[in-house]
């Protein structure tokens, strides 16, 4: 057995143990294992003759012996699942291995599905058939569409290209698919170069041309709000300085230009610090997931009082 | 000493931060928060509105920015409750329909006399990226015709009447990235004025700081922002101070105290040993 091999023997050994001592002592102590669920039963009595609607809501572990709570085995299952591909994923700081790629392999199948599903729903559905079909799909999918509502013929140029573009599936004439590809391209862009033309350009240098000079109420000078003004002004000019390429970035070009690129790095920097907080974030919501609601070491949201 | 960290294996780096960042929730390490003047603009952007306002809450994040975000997006809502405001729910990412479902079961537990199609109402998911925005701009129901129950938006008596969201008083944006904060920006709230703030992870904040305060009232710039504006709402609202569901992100910043230091130490160690390098090799 190789090093490595032998390293994630270990791990798992140890990894193992501890959840078993874990579980048991928890048993010991609640009569429960820990990452189990529990659910409260909700009746909902409908307006009409038809039979009651059940829903079952998440509930503290420490009422498991109230009527109407039960065990919740899908949602336990859940938390397992969740806790031990968190561990999955963790592991390929480690390196590259089987554990991780199954973790990985689920998340972009899982995802892929999930978008499909809904993507299905919500727009083939809701949006095209129940635009072209409202007939049908309010006696069959969608009883709640509106009885007035009546087939929307526009609706067919949609559905004309959306066949088109599925076209690429077919043995022969996959030609097809770029013609709506070619509508959507020129749509889109279109679409974003007047948004952008007018947020992040005109709204731009709008948003730049600030007083250098604040005066407050009492028509005395507001130091620090003139200071950022005049800091804002003099950092986008030595930015634009810099990537003004016309002139050789030398003498008082070459001073400014080297402004502009400190004033881009320290924008950088600061973006840096924001996604190292972000990611720190991310990793702490992991661990109290798996610390509290997977294997109750902490209950921050005092879930399991009394137990 | 020099050599020991020169050779370190970054993987003992990995488990120092894991540590890092598991200690003070083991722990339950708190540090008390002061808002910033942006998260405030943020707060009163909200708060100042008249009781009842309207108020389209787009949440376009998904499961793997929850830790950041969810704080951000459950103290919006919370805040538009207590205020009373009408609250439309939307999201134009596809996992973005499960992070609106806990806003809603957050609202019922808490709230339960918010009552759907009346307080609120959820509209779902929309594909199409910034398109759906561009459409509900000026049109609602063509790109929305039903809510997410599949209920048509005219039988609910909250969006009856709602043309497009150019009604609305408020926009506020929980983003993740594309679509998000950005193309609300783009297609909402420059061209036609509607008020905007934003809840963004830290990724994006500073990507979207030259929009404030001409075509963003207000941002919340990652978890920081996030407890700064949890503590605010509980000074202003004091019923929240017992409720742990609404001090989530004020949680979570006791990790990020520690693994910041960590991080900056690490920062030191690493130059100490690339200008010790230099020198030894000139």
């Amino acid at each position: 057995m190789n090093r490595e091999n032998l390293i994630w023997l270990t791990l798992m050994l140890l990894g193992g143990g501890f959840l078993l001592i874990n579980a048991g002592t928890k048993y010991s102590e609640t009569g429960t294992v820990n990452g189990s669920v529990y659910v409260q039963e909700i009746v909902v009595e409908p307006e009409a003759d038809a039979p009651p609607i059940v829903t079952y809501e998440r509930t503290m572990a420490s009422l498991r012996n109230e009527p109407g709570v039960s065990f919740s085995l899908s949602r336990t299952i859940g938390v397992w699942a969740a806790a031990l591909c968190t561990l999955a994923v963790f592991s390929f700081l480690w390196g590259d291995n089987p554990l991780y790629k199954l973790a990985e392999s689920v998340f972009v199948g899982v995802s892929a599905a999930y978008a499909m599903v809904v993507g299905f729903w919500t727009e083939i559905v809701q949006n095209l058939l129940g635009n072209l079909l409202p007939a049908l799909m309010r006696q069959t999918l969608l009883p709640g569409l509106d009885t007035a509502k009546t087939t929307e013929w526009e609706y067919v140029v949609p559905l004309i290209l959306g066949v088109m573009m599925i076209w690429r599936l077919a043995p022969s004439g996959g030609w097809i698919a770029r013609w709506p590809l070619a509508f959507f391209i020129g749509a889109t862009a279109g679409i974003r170069l007047i948004s952008y033309l007018e947020s992040d350009f005109v709204q731009q240098i709008n948003n730049t041309i600030l007083p250098l000079v604040v005066l407050s109420a009492d028509r005395t000078i507001d130091i620090w709000s003139s200071v950022k003004n005049i800091t804002i002004v003099f950092g986008v000019f030595v930015s634009l300085v810099y990537f003004f390429f016309s002139v050789e970035h030398t003498g008082t070009v070459g001073a400014l230009a080297r402004v502009g690129i400190w004033l881009l790095m320290i924008t950088f920097g600061a973006s840096f610090g924001y996604t190292v907080m972000g990611r720190v974030a991310l990793l702490a919501a992991r661990l109290e997931f798996i610390f509290d609601e997977w294997l109750w070491l902490i209950d921050p949201l005092q879930r399991r009082l009394g137990l | 000493m020099f050599e020991f960290f020169r050779n370190l294996d970054r993987r003992w780096v990995f488990l120092a931060m894991l540590l890092a960042v598991a200690l003070p929730i083991l722990l339950g390490a708190r540090f008390p928060e002061d808002p910033s003047p942006m998260v405030r603009s943020v707060f009163e952007a909200i708060d100042n509105l008249p009781e009842g306002s309207r108020v389209l809450l787009a949440l376009d994040y998904d499961p793997a920015s929850e830790g950041e975000l969810h704080p951000m997006a459950a103290a919006f809502t919370r805040q538009c409750a207590l205020k009373n405001h009408k609250m439309y729910f939307m999201t134009l990412w596809p996992p973005g329909t499960v992070m609106v479902q806990k806003q809603i079961t957050m609202l019922e537990r808490e709230f339960p006399d918010y009552e759907y199609g009346i307080d609120y109402v959820n509209m779902g998911f929309r594909p199409g990226y910034e398109g759906p925005i561009k459409l509900i701009v000026t049109d609602l129901k063509k790109a929305i015709a039903a809510d997410v129950q599949g209920t048509s938006l005219d039988q609910i008596p909250l969006t009856r009447d709602l043309k497009n969201i150019q009604q609305m008083d408020l926009i506020i944006n929980v983003s993740a990235g594309y679509p998000g904060a950005k193309e609300w920006v783009l297609y909402a709230s420059t061209p036609y004025g509607i008020p905007t703030v934003a809840g963004t992870t830290g990724v994006q904040s500073p990507l979207l700081m030259p929009y404030i305060p001409n075509q963003l009232t207000g941002m919340l710039g990652a978890i920081k922002a996030a407890a700064e504006y949890e503590q605010l709402l509980i000074d202003e609202y004091p019923q929240l101070k017992e409720n742990r569901q609404a001090q989530e992100a004020l949680r979570r910043m006791g990790p990020q105290l520690v693994a910041h230091v960590f991080l900056i130490v690490l920062i030191l160690i690493g130059n100490a040993i690339y200008f010790i390098e230099r020198r030894r090799s000139r």
